[in-house]
């Protein structure tokens, strides 16, 4: 695996438009988005857009992404870039999603006209659905990358992925839309309000009479009413959103764009990342990098290390006398000092323990695309733009 | 509030435990579940999201919407929206959908994506019937665990009940929301609970949750749950020691006591391991004593467990130590 990395992640990044980081929930996928597009910017050059869901504050400052500027792209300066040591040959842009400002775009643009619009964005229930309705981040955040693409105005896209329930919602956000959209459902749901025009002269057809009978019983007529009225608003919307779903799915189909998936070697994310990395394959995206994340250094899997940590857990005695004679005071008292060798001993056999289990989780994985890039657990937290480097110079090493 | 007020975890009669992904929401509550059961308690754990994984903990085959008892008093059973309406329409309304639940399914699908906290309320309800039916003496469980949404969802998924009651002026469903309300806002009956780890994201989302709890909701807060705390290594007059190890001289003299070319580089891997087990202690430090400084929830600490594998062994060890610091 590591012979794949001198031309691993960089000439991935090189010769494609948009890359999608994605994974289960709290392995650093946004990091590593974050990371990689930085590099891409320093090593590969032109412009760089990085497309963040929700970064941890520091690093959404680091990026100059503070407080609410909706979906506005903006460009890391160059002067910050060089305080933190950093030459980039190209331009590094970064802009955060924002949901409730891509649904209002989006029915502004669709709607036939601008009452229509209003009266959509005026809605109870579309501020409702767009802000609880959890798959609607999955759908706007890939609705947002396409309308990026479409601009031309970036060299390579780094989009970082809402944390989902479920990894492959937001691959799917786009079919789904589109079928809710062009659902029989829909006109069937809708269907006694578009002939009757009025709760008194409903006419329900047969087949939708028991539904109707149990969701009165339920919500009450005019909840339901309510509901109906909305989506025939948004159903005139029906053309747009329909033609933009499937343009959305066919850029993430097309060759210029590759998908990254980042894990942990902890059981869970692992046995995510598999179950998604299949996915992918199966459902013909372009898999191009694996990112183990938050590994440990492989010095702690080292048979020697473990040989000293054994000897000094059993017997530190011997060691702590012969440092007595140094003449270093905080080695002066041998009891003091074998507890201290004692102690970095087991602590040593304790992290070998986790170390070893990631190893062999990595070991038993069994399909791995070509490029495959260990990132290590570093000490500190990574939340400014020199933290950003010294990832992105791992990544791509 | 002061927490000592707070009666204790395990006397009420419904947990939710919520957190951001990945800290082990599911390991605590499953761990919670064999600590109830250890007291003599007869336990439901609700599995919220559709993972479905949750049995794994107890190392059991995976289980649907029917409780399965996966451990001596600790029955699991897996939420699932279509099922619970289906239940709550026979048991509520006497409807009889049982050959028709299928376009009703999918109708149900639609509307529940598109009317704010169906699917929400399906969910939260039939947690809250099962702690009713057992307070009133028709079903059996000392205490519900619930394996909850995650900290962007959970705010959505305990408000449906105010939520529906907001949109839904008269009906059953309106009349319903009202004794869940009443069970969700109790604290001598109910708790949230926040798990978390002492990282930065995660302690991020605990504060912003609790916040958010408190404006939002009426749901009491009971405990933060910090998993996998790295342990302290050394006092500080051991941190000088272990310094004084790591100069030359001392480094050296330490390889010729163990002799050979292996201690040399053996002794250079421990005291690297050590360096790092201090520095990501000490970082994680910094993330607690923000979390503590914003939160004022009683806290119980997990040691990160450093074990080989998972299930049933690792669940029971975290039990232990929730015990521990439960005082229990």
């Amino acid at each position: 695996m590591s012979d794949m990395r001198a031309d691993g992640l960089e000439s991935l990044l090189a010769t494609k438009e948009v890359v999608v980081f994605c994974g289960s929930g709290g392995v650093g996928k946004t990091s590593m988005a974050a990371a990689s597009a930085l590099e891409a910017a320093c090593r590969i050059g032109g412009n760089v857009l990085v497309l963040t869901i929700d970064p941890a504050r520091r690093l959404a400052s680091a990026l100059g992404l503070e407080g609410g500027l909706g979906n506005v792209e903006r460009r890391v300066p160059d002067d910050a870039l060089k305080r933190a040591g950093i030459q980039p040959r190209g331009e590094l842009w970064a802009a955060m999603l924002d949901t409730k400002q891509g649904w209002d775009d989006l029915v502004l643009r669709h709607a036939p006209d601008q009452e229509t619009a209003y009266r959509i964005l005026e809605n109870s229930l579309y501020h409702n659905i767009t802000a609880r309705f959890v798959q609607s981040h999955d759908y706007i955040a890939m609705e947002r990358l396409y309308e990026v693409h479409g601009t031309g105005k970036y060299d390579l896209i780094v989009i970082d992925t809402p944390p989902t329930r479920n990894a492959m919602d937001f691959l799917d956000a786009p079919k789904r839309m589109a079928d809710f959209f062009g659902g029989r459902l829909l006109r069937w749901l809708t269907m006694p309000y578009r002939m009757g025009g009025g709760r008194g002269a409903r006419m329900i057809n047969v087949a939708s009479r028991p539904f109707y009978q149990i969701a009165d019983r339920i919500l009450g007529s005019q909840f339901l009413q309510d509901i109906a009225e909305f989506f025939l608003n948004f159903q005139s919307m029906y053309d747009g959103f329909v033609t933009r779903a499937h343009a959305v799915e066919r850029l993430l189909h097309d060759r210029r764009t590759t998908f990254a998936v980042v894990t942990t070697l902890e059981a869970a994310p692992l046995r995510e990342a598999e179950f998604f990395m299949d996915q992918l394959v199966a459902r013909d995206y372009h898999l191009g990098a694996l990112v183990l994340n938050q590994t440990l250094p492989a010095y702690l899997r080292s048979p020697d290390g473990g040989l000293v940590a054994e000897s000094l857990v059993t017997q530190p005695g011997r060691a702590a006398r012969a440092l007595a004679d140094l003449g270093v005071a905080a080695l002066a008292e041998p009891d003091r000092t074998a507890r201290v060798l004692q102690t970095i001993g087991d602590s040593f056999r304790n992290f070998a323990v986790v170390a070893k289990r990631e190893a062999e989780l990595r070991g038993e994985l069994a399909e791995v695309p070509d490029v495959v890039v260990d990132v290590p657990r570093f000490e500190a937290d990574i939340h400014d733009l020199a933290g950003l480097a010294l990832v992105g110079r791992t990544l791509f090493a | 509030m002061p927490p000592t007020a707070a009666p204790a975890l395990l006397e009420r009669r419904l947990l939710f435990f919520s957190g951001k992904g990945g800290v082990g929401k599911s390991t605590v509550t499953a761990a919670m579940a064999l600590l109830a059961a250890q007291q003599g308690k007869r336990v439901l754990v609700v599995e919220v999201d559709a993972k479905g994984n949750l049995t794994d903990f107890f190392e059991h085959q995976t289980v649907g919407f029917d409780p399965v008892e996966v451990q001596p008093g600790v029955f699991v059973m897996s939420m699932h929206t279509e099922a619970s309406l289906r239940e709550y329409l026979k048991l509520n309304l006497r409807v009889p959908v049982l050959g028709r639940i299928g376009p009703l399914a999918k109708a149900l699908d639609f509307v529940a994506s598109a009317a704010p906290g169906v699917k929400e309320i399906l969910t939260v309800g039939k947690v809250c019937w099962e702690v009713r039916e057992s307070i009133e003496g028709r079903a059996g469980w000392d205490i519900v665990l619930v394996d909850a949404a995650a900290t962007g969802h959970i705010v959505a998924q305990l408000g449906a009940p105010e939520a529906i009651r907001d949109l839904v002026s008269v009906g059953p469903v309106r009349s319903q929301t009202e004794w869940m309300s009443e069970l969700l806002s109790d604290d001598a009956l109910t708790a949230l609970n926040v798990v978390t780890t002492p990282e930065e994201m995660p302690v991020n989302e605990t504060i912003e949750l609790v916040g958010r709890v408190r404006a939002e909701l009426t749901v009491p807060l009971g405990t933060v749950v910090v998993n996998r705390v790295l342990p302290e290594l050394f006092t500080h007059a051991d941190e000088e020691t272990y310094e004084a190890l790591r100069e030359p001289d001392a480094t050296a003299r330490l390889v010729d006591t163990l002799g050979g070319d292996q201690a040399a580089r053996g002794v250079t891997a421990v005291l690297d391991g050590a360096r790092l087990a201090v520095s990501l202690r000490r970082t994680r430090a910094a993330h607690l004593a923000e979390l503590r400084r914003a939160v004022d929830l009683p806290t119980l600490f997990l040691p990160y467990l450093f074990v080989r594998g998972h299930g049933l062994r690792v669940t029971r060890m975290v039990a232990d130590a929730l015990g521990q610091e439960l005082g229990l």
